[in-house]
């Protein structure tokens, strides 16, 4: 017996923030324009001790004003992602549950466009036009699960083969509305749609939204950890947790929202990026066992460290072009998705 | 060591505590899909006493409500009518917490969605004891630990769930239900999957942790011999009608047995006073 201590979980979070740490590291400096870790290095320290005009090589606004900011981003979304990913795996009892695939990425992209074209007929200041998106993006992602666990009923319990199937469905009719309305766009903002449809993390984003984001993120995500240990239970299903002292109805709302919360906010941002939160959660869940006290954690830290590797080799794959990082993400997700539906079934 | 001397008659363990625990006081209950049209089932009043150390069992055949009145002493099912005391609260409006402190139900299947191992499985069991993000304490590993000891499965602490037999899956849940420390602890056809040598086994369990912990025990099966050895008191059901209820000697009889279960039998008394019921083919 090897009950999860307080020391052992920060370990654990410890190692997966160091790699985090060499992996944005790599990030910054790979690139259209090659920088010297030793330069980089130094800029960086420059940087934590505020002697911003210091900086030492040319480069550095390439790096802190281009690449660090879209890192940054890429950590927040990741995070958001994966950790919505895992509290809806134990919600819906579904291990092939995601934001993606169960169509609450898509609500949340047609809430966000909704709201673009609401904003634009407004007479608003940017920094307020700039929250109005996320805002709609979660009530987009709200509606959609709910939407989306109704049509997953089976009398009365959730069904796996059904919940899918509704996901799809549903991705389905809200990607011909978001067409529809893509049509009525002009020219180069329909470029700028397509690739942040696909998931994008190249647009760069007014400041107050990136603290926005990463409040949203704290807020949601400490909400869905102090119900760490109910997940556990959910898992055994909603009648037993309810026997062992879960308040399942609280645990269900909190959960819920914050996850929609969560996956309004990346989406917003970021576009469809899709796969992150389904494998993810499950490699956490190889590592670490399915004790959600440890798998929160180690998805928000593991989400973060796939976004920045798969956003790295979208910007260096192809460059000076980039690619869209949703591109890449379900490049290698898919056959992954495929892998563990096959080994679930067999 | 001879039948009588392993398990005490009946009332043996009533007499050794005289105060109620548990208080079944005219219950009924009416399932209706719909509100407006007739109750597919209902479960006619009913009512019944047990006290700390004794196992009740509850038979009757298939859709005869057993397990509906198994789920309103659990308290997860409101009676339309009458209530059910547990030492004096009634189960039902009970905070979920607490109600988790005081009544642990083992149902027939416990279905995992991701793997767990045994130890995982049975600290399940310390949940209602912590707040949502409490790390486990010495005295849990403790409780759990002492819990695997009591069912005979401390060997299996560290197995996985999926990779062990029926019977001793079965144990590993029973000792989760240990691992809350109840005062009621509910078991739902906890034999249905099992073989004679471990359906003996876990009856024998049952009576020896209902003595040694004071647990009141409620049992719903199917298997009227274990019923008769094992329990203090029978509840027999039909069709959502109590029939009977008392010793296994004045319930277990055979005009009302073969009335109840439409096959012919019977029924004769061992040495030590426990009925035993033979059926026979009718043709």
């Amino acid at each position: 017996m090897r009950p999860l201590t307080l020391a052992r979980l920060f370990l654990r979070c410890g190692v997966l923030a160091a790699i985090l740490f060499v992996v944005v590291v790599i990030a910054l400096k790979l690139g259209a324009v090659q920088v010297s870790l030793y330069g980089l290095g130094k800029d960086l320290i420059n940087v934590l001790l505020h002697r911003a005009n210091s900086l030492s090589t040319d480069y550095g606004m390439i790096v802190l004003d281009i690449r660090l900011p879209r890192i940054l981003l890429g950590i927040v979304v990741g995070a958001s992602l994966s950790v919505a990913g895992a509290s809806f795996q134990a919600l819906l009892r579904n291990p092939l549950a995601d934001p993606y695939v169960l169509g609450v990425s898509s609500g949340a992209a047609l809430g966000a466009i909704v709201a673009l074209i609401v904003e634009s007929h407004l007479n608003l200041t940017p920094d307020v036009a700039g929250l109005i998106t996320p805002i709609g993006a979660f009530i987009g992602a709200a509606l959609t699960i709910a939407v989306v666990y109704f049509l997953g009923l089976r009398d009365g319990e959730i069904d796996s083969t059904t919940l899918l199937l509704g996901g799809i469905i549903t991705v389905s009719f809200l990607s011909a509305i978001i067409m529809f309305l893509m049509t009525t766009l002009s020219g180069s903002n329909l470029r700028g749609t397509a690739f942040w449809l696909m998931g994008d993390l190249s647009t760069p984003q007014p400041r107050s939204l990136l603290y926005f984001l990463c409040l949203g993120f704290i807020v949601a995500a400490s909400a869905i950890y102090t119900t760490a240990s109910d997940l556990n239970l959910l898992l055994a299903g909603e009648k037993e947790a309810m026997h062992l002292g879960v308040d399942v109805p609280r645990v269900r709302i909190v959960v819920y929202l914050s996850a929609s919360v969560l996956t309004g906010l990346a989406v917003s941002v970021s576009g469809a990026i899709g796969y992150v939160g389904l494998l993810v959660p499950h490699v956490m869940r190889l590592i670490f066992g399915s004790d959600h006290r440890m798998l929160l954690p180690a998805s928000a830290l593991g989400g973060a460290i796939a976004i920045v590797i798969a956003d790295t080799l979208a910007r260096t794959v192809t460059a000076p072009t980039d690619l869209p990082v949703g591109a890449m993400t379900a490049a290698a997700g898919a056959p992954l998705f495929l892998y563990l539906l096959r080994r679930r079934i067999a | 060591m001879s039948t009588a001397a392993r398990h005490p008659l009946p009332g043996d363990a009533a007499r050794a505590s005289s105060d109620v625990r548990l208080s079944v006081e005219q219950v009924s209950y009416a399932y209706a899909p719909n509100p407006s049209q007739a109750p597919l089932f209902t479960l006619e009043a009913l009512s019944f006493q047990a006290r700390p150390g004794e196992l009740v069992a509850i038979l009757g055949p298939n859709a005869s409500g057993k397990s509906t009145l198994l789920k309103l002493i659990s308290g997860s099912l409101e009676p339309l009518s009458g209530r059910i005391f547990l030492n004096g609260f009634a189960t039902h409006s009970l905070p979920v917490k607490t109600r988790a402190q005081r009544i642990a139900l083992v149902q027939q299947e416990s279905r995992l969605l991701f793997p767990a191992r045994a130890w995982e499985f049975v600290m399940q069991g310390r949940h209602p004891y912590g707040g949502g993000l409490r790390f486990e304490s010495d005295q849990d590993i403790a409780i759990v630990n002492n819990a695997l000891a009591q069912v005979g499965a401390s060997q299996l602490v560290d197995r996985w769930m999926d990779k062990i037999s029926g019977g001793e899956k079965q144990r590993i849940i029973l000792a989760r239900a240990l691992a809350q420390q109840p005062l009621l602890l509910l078991l739902d056809e906890p034999t249905l999957h099992l073989d004679i040598g471990a359906q003996v086994d876990l009856l024998e369990s049952l009576r020896r942790l209902a003595m040694q912990n004071r647990y009141t025990v409620v049992v719903v099966t199917h298997e009227l011999n274990l019923a008769g050895e094992y329990a203090d008191q029978v509840v027999l059901l039909q069709r959502g009608k109590c029939l009977r209820v008392g010793p296994p000697a004045t319930v277990l009889q055979r005009e009302i047995l073969e009335q109840v279960f439409q096959a012919p039998l019977t029924v004769e008394m061992t040495a030590s006073g426990r009925p035993r019921v033979t059926l026979f083919s009718n043709k």
